[in-house]
């Protein structure tokens, strides 16, 4: 015989309402199968039987609020009759079978003190070798992640959540009174802004005052927006950037790419873009180039022999960085494929963590928003970007002759801390060279 | 999206997630006119007829959430959170209460103070109600969730008695707020994501309408 109780529900749930029973005495439930539905404060809760068997008795009729802990029926184990008068100790063992609802208690074993701790959530076996003051209850991802980008003793963190489990706020009060610590002053100074940037109001007592229309709204930063935005502050303190902006004749590229469109279409599904073809012309100036995909490091230059190229994607409210591993192993057909499996993925926000990493030169195509010239930003720990702007039939001069033709402007963003302007220019020359001259089949 | 479909796609996805086969989820939605009851509501809370209700085009839906009788429609954000709530805290308790803070936070950020009221759950503001809750968990997996009057027709909650009160309802609209579903709802995914704790990579995509992009 199982005992079946009004399950606690939460630490400030002392009682719920019976609502509805969803099988009649008699009847048989299976384990883990709905047997009855609560009611607490605007929350309605099915909660499935403790154990298999026959619901023999039902004590708590529908519409009947009780306290938690308190019996409300009893199912009878399949098997025999005679397991009514089974030995208590066949009983007791139903309860520890049925983990994932509130175990039920042996109302026999004397009177149910009021508040009887619900039983542990089972604990998820622990993932990675725990250091020996981890603290007890799961932590969620967030809350590791703020730890160990604090540098925070986790052991060390009063935990105000349910069972003691550490929250997000507990971190971040932790974090707010450990730098004070040293100079604790006695009053917190009245001209300190308050420690976390909680923006709600407290739950309030009474009804408030009237509202006046807003002339601003407050929104908070998504995570992604705080990241770039960190990022973009880093690398321009970090960095000393001078932008060089070379105008390059794209008509043998457009020739080409015009020759190839419809194939492309055809017979890989996607269109042939601009992109490809620049990409392709860096990842050549590169290798004749080396420090241009390099990065510094304190007194130290780092050659990267890989050539790893990001492109940057815009997104609904902000932007990723994918990388195309091994650029220079890829002709513009597979360098398109690249580009157009990467973005498509990066804007349903299927990439994968390694597939932002490792990128040793980037590429930002704003022309494709209509820009002509920018000044894009390197992308840290890399030391150049290249930004293009928009392809345009234009006029100018060949021979003295005026002739139309499809101009674009590259404006390469360096680190002049490693890389001087001539360098830099070199460069810029090559990958105009490339593209001017363009010969190379694409498929 | 109409109530029942939001009702079949909320139960498909609890479903899921009681199998772990997908992640916490927060739907957002707008419902066409719809009166709902829950299980424990009184139906004499609705105060109009059928017919009435025919007429003015306000479909009436029974449904298995808790608390009483609300109305739902045009200008409302309507949330559905679908989590495992022993992911986060066995607390159906403090799990209302976290979604009044989001709601309440949201609020705060169109310059809205809204509070609560002891033992009367909801977002109210000046004694009037502004945001409704009613939830239903089955194995600790929460569905329905709240409605946040944005710029509800206020004169639709006449036909019932809201959640068995007698007591007025109002919208952000009715304070003065301009804001369009899209922005509240945007603010309101950044706060749930504070509220609970989650890395937010779901921004209202719903609500959101992916713009077409120049292939790059």
């Amino acid at each position: 015989m199982t005992d079946v109780v009004m399950p606690q529900m939460g630490e400030s749930i002392v009682e719920g309402t019976l609502t509805k029973w969803l099988k009649k005495p008699g009847e048989h439930v299976e384990r883990d199968e709905p047997l009855f539905e609560i009611s607490t404060d605007k929350v309605d809760t099915e909660i499935p039987s403790p154990a298999a068997g026959t619901l023999s008795e039902v004590m708590v009729e529908e519409g009947k609020t009780v306290g938690i802990n308190t019996v409300v029926a009893r199912i009878e184990e399949n098997g025999a009759s005679a397991a009514a008068t089974a030995p208590p100790a066949q009983a007791a063992a139903a309860p520890a079978a049925a983990p994932p609802a509130p175990a039920p208690v042996e109302s026999a074993a004397a009177e149910p003190p009021p508040f009887v701790e619900a039983p542990a959530p089972p604990q998820p076996a622990v993932e990675e070798p725990a250091p020996a003051a981890e603290p007890a209850g799961p932590l969620s991802p967030l809350v590791r992640k703020l730890a160990r980008e604090n540098n925070i003793d986790l052991s060390r963190v009063k935990g105000t959540g349910a069972g003691g489990r550490i929250t997000k706020q507990d971190v971040e009060g932790y974090m707010a009174q450990r730098p004070v610590a040293a100079a604790a002053a006695p009053a917190p100074s009245p001209a300190t802004p308050a420690p976390a940037p909680r923006i709600a109001a407290s739950p309030a007592a009474a009804p408030l005052a009237p509202t006046h229309p807003a002339k601003t709204r407050v929104e908070p930063l998504s995570t992604m927006r705080i990241k770039i935005a960190e990022h973009m502050v880093l690398s321009k303190r970090t960095s000393a950037h001078v932008t060089t902006i070379h105008r390059v004749d794209m008509t043998a590229v457009a020739k080409m790419r015009e020759r190839n469109k419809a194939a492309f279409q055809a017979n890989y599904g996607f269109n042939l873009t601009y992109l490809p073809f620049i990409t392709r012309a860096v990842v050549v100036a590169l290798r004749q180039f080396p420090l241009l995909n390099a990065s510094l490091d304190g007194n130290n230059i780092i050659y990267h022999n890989e050539i790893n190229i990001g492109i940057a994607v815009a997104l609904e409210n902000g932007l990723i960085v994918p990388v195309i591993r091994g650029a220079d192993e890829k002709n513009v057909l597979g360098l398109q494929r690249a580009v157009v499996d990467l973005a498509a993925r990066a804007r349903s926000r299927q990439l994968k963590p390694d597939e932002v990493l490792g990128g040793t030169f980037s590429i930002t195509n704003f022309g494709s928003f209509g820009s002509l010239v920018g000044t894009p930003i390197i992308n840290q720990p890399q030391v150049a970007i290249l930004g293009v702007g928009t392809v345009d039939k234009t006029p100018v001069v060949i021979n003295d002759a005026i002739a139309i033709r499809s101009i674009c402007h590259l404006s390469l963003s360096f680190d002049h801390r490693l890389i001087d302007g001539a360098l830099a220019d070199q460069f810029m020359s090559k990958v105009k060279q490339v593209l001017e001259g363009w010969t190379e089949e694409v498929q | 999206m109409d109530y029942a479909s939001a009702l079949e796609l909320q139960r498909r996805l609890v479903t899921q997630r009681q199998q772990g086969a997908i992640d916490d989820q927060l739907l957002l939605v707008e419902h066409p006119h719809v009166v709902t009851l829950g299980r424990n509501g009184h139906r004499e809370n609705l105060l109009a007829s059928d017919e009435i209700l025919e007429r003015a085009g306000v479909a009436f839906h029974p449904t298995d959430r808790g608390g009483d009788i609300t109305y739902h429609g045009p200008g409302q954000l309507v949330g559905y959170p679908i989590l495992d709530l022993r992911q986060w805290k066995r607390d159906v308790g403090a799990y209302v209460r976290a979604i009044e803070e989001t709601l309440i936070a949201t609020l705060a950020g169109f310059g809205i103070a809204a509070g609560r009221i002891p033992k009367l759950t909801g977002v109210w503001v000046d004694g009037r109600k502004i945001a409704a809750i009613g939830v239903h968990i089955s194995r600790w997996v929460t569905s329905h969730g709240f409605a946040l009057n944005v710029s509800t027709d206020l004169s639709y909650f006449q036909y019932i008695v809201p959640c068995g009160l007698t007591k007025p309802v109002t919208s952000m609209a009715a304070l003065g707020v301009r804001a369009t579903l899209e922005e509240v709802g945007y603010v309101l995914a950044a706060h749930f994501g504070r509220v609970f704790d989650f890395e937010l990579p779901l921004v209202a995509p719903a609500l959101a309408g992916a713009r077409k992009r120049e292939p790059i």
